[in-house]
């Protein structure tokens, strides 16, 4: 009986939550006189796929493939050079308390306050407008947040299965990635997931670093709103698109999330 | 505490090689600004002007007197001092429904997170189609319980337009603080709860007295994420309203977008980026001690 009011109480608040992606959704499949309607279409019923054919023909999506090299490349060099010091503030205490803590802080620096002087920076060096010059960005602003993360999931690991293998002959790097990285997979997948979705989703670095090269998705989809009259229609179907990547990623490492999200939490 | 064995030579130059990138990476990104922004600050640099003379605190004192500037940190408290509370007790409640056995949890689970996992400016743009005044059903709702037409303009009206801003940052965090709530309240041990339950307490005073002093570093670490977070907030209003009505809704990060790159006011940015670093290092501290003290 409680179980059958929790259970329904559950499903209310779940569409609830649910529903403005709902909303999203069925928009970027309307025809412009059901987004136009008054009072609005809930069950769309002439479902079709023009919205997404518009964005195919202008070339729009290419800004999802920005995203997609940004994201991923970003996410691989953080995993790569987080993991690394992770790893060395783990088993050998490397800077001491204060470097762990020093690493830690940079992510509490507003990002308002560092894009002004990055962005002139970046027209020194020609990187304004450029895959390299977001990935740098990217790729340290998710540095601290790998090497937090990582450093919890390493601790885990017992030093005696370390130490057997340097008695074997192992060098210390041959140790580090022929055991830890394996032993430490699950942690690396969880914490790859989150860096990847914060490059993937982050607005203000692309919003003042690109121009139209390599624009990203989010900041495409701000290029929509006011102006044009079928605004509507791209604005939902280009979040649609650069949503799916974020869900399959989600639902794909599904058993690794909440733990990937309290362990920060509980050890950062 | 873990005793640590002493870490030999080798090893130790080791360490230091394996953290070099990142030392590398973080000095250019994040110490390089720090050390610009404060020299630019007093100087006279302004994209549009070829004066750079030295100004000393000239730029601080302007922005002393600066009354949009008040009025955007104001509009960023504000936003903070609501939403993270109501992230947190929303976000505590829904943990709370999901902890005791239910069918599906998982599934349920899964499809909480998507709020949060969501990019902000999708996030806004949804809310900006779920607010329409005429075309969203927001308003719609509205007028079934009005009885009549309702034309709420939300993302116009000064008098709505915080409420739609707040909605759509609760909608998006709360499961986050849920994520975070319902992952430690799982591995609180169970058995603390038992003998007082045996004493005769409800589950409420169990929760208040026991359970929550149990994961409090958890909830602690939680509002300072999402405080920070709030502290900066800036896609979620870019993409509802842009700051606007006016300058109603301008939080201090996108006064200073606003500020560095559509006014081009180079050194007077650099000197609201130093100001914002200040107070935001002095919340965090007092809210560390304020912990430490409490704990």
């Amino acid at each position: 009986m409680k179980t059958t009011i929790r259970f329904v109480a559950a499903v209310l608040v779940t569409v609830l939550f649910l529903f403005p992606i709902y909303w999203l959704f069925t928009i970027s499949f309307k025809t412009p006189d059901e987004i136009f309607s008054y009072p609005p279409v809930w069950w769309p019923e002439n479902l079709q796929s023009s919205n997404y054919t518009v964005l195919f023909r202008d070339g729009d999506v290419l800004t999802i493939w920005n995203s997609l090299v940004v994201a991923s490349v970003s996410t691989v060099a953080a995993m790569l050079i987080g993991t690394m010091c992770a790893y060395a503030i783990a088993r050998f205490r490397t800077g001491g308390e204060h470097f762990s803590i020093w690493v830690l802080s940079q992510r509490m620096v507003p990002p308002i306050v560092v894009v002004f002087p990055i962005f002139l920076l970046y027209v020194q060096l020609g990187l304004v407008d450029t895959y390299l010059g977001l990935i740098i960005l990217y790729t340290a602003f998710n540095l601290p947040y790998v090497v937090w993360m990582m450093r919890g999931y390493l601790q885990e690991i017992p030093r005696e299965i370390e130490e057997s293998a340097l008695v074997d002959g192992c060098s210390r790097l041959q140790v580090f990635t022929k055991i830890v990285l394996p032993l430490a997979r699950t942690g690396l997948f969880a914490t790859a997931v989150f860096t990847f979705v914060f490059a993937w989703n982050e607005f203000l670095f692309a919003l003042v670093l690109t121009r139209s090269a390599i624009t990203t998705f989010p900041v495409q989809v701000t290029h929509y709103f006011g102006g044009q009259s079928n605004f509507w229609a791209k604005i939902s179907a280009m979040s649609v698109l650069g949503t799916v990547p974020i869900f399959l990623a989600v639902a794909f490492l599904q058993r690794y999330l909440v733990r990937g999200i309290s362990l920060g939490a509980v050890k950062g | 505490m873990t005793t640590h064995p002493p870490v030999h030579r080798h090893d130790r130059r080791f360490g230091y090689a394996m953290i070099t990138p990142a030392v590398v990476v973080i000095l250019f990104i994040g110490l390089f600004p720090l050390v610009w922004t404060l020299l630019v600050s007093v100087q006279n640099i302004s994209l549009i002007d070829e004066d750079t003379s030295f100004q000393g605190l000239m730029n601080y004192r302007r922005l002393l007197f600066d009354q949009r500037f008040w009025e955007a940190l104001g509009h960023t408290l504000l936003f903070t001092g609501i939403a993270l509370p109501l992230e947190l007790l929303l976000g505590l409640l829904l943990a709370l429904l999901f902890l005791d056995h239910l069918p599906g949890r998982q599934i349920f689970v899964a499809l909480l997170v998507m709020p949060t996992v969501i990019s902000p400016i999708v996030a806004g743009a949804a809310w900006r189609l779920l607010f329409d005044n005429r075309f969203g059903p927001i308003n719609q709702v509205i007028s079934w319980f009005a009885g009549e037409p309702v034309t709420i303009l939300w993302l116009n009206d000064p008098n709505f337009v915080y409420a739609a801003i707040l909605i759509a940052e609760v909608w998006q965090w709360t499961p986050f603080m849920f994520l975070l709530l319902f992952a430690s309240l799982t591995n609180v041990d169970p058995s603390l709860g038992e003998a007082a339950r045996i004493d005769g307490a409800g589950f409420w005073r169990i929760l208040w007295s026991i359970t929550l002093p149990v994961i409090r570093p958890v909830i602690v670490i939680a509002l300072l994420i999402r405080g920070l977070d709030l502290f900066r907030l800036f896609d979620v209003v870019w993409a509802l309203t842009k700051g606007g009505p006016g300058t109603r809704t301008e939080t201090i990060s996108i006064y200073a977008y606003v500020q560095g790159f559509q006014q081009f006011e180079t050194s007077y940015t650099a000197a609201m980026a130093f100001v914002i670093i200040v107070i935001l290092s002095i919340l965090v501290i007092a809210a560390l001690k304020r912990v430490e003290i409490a704990r």
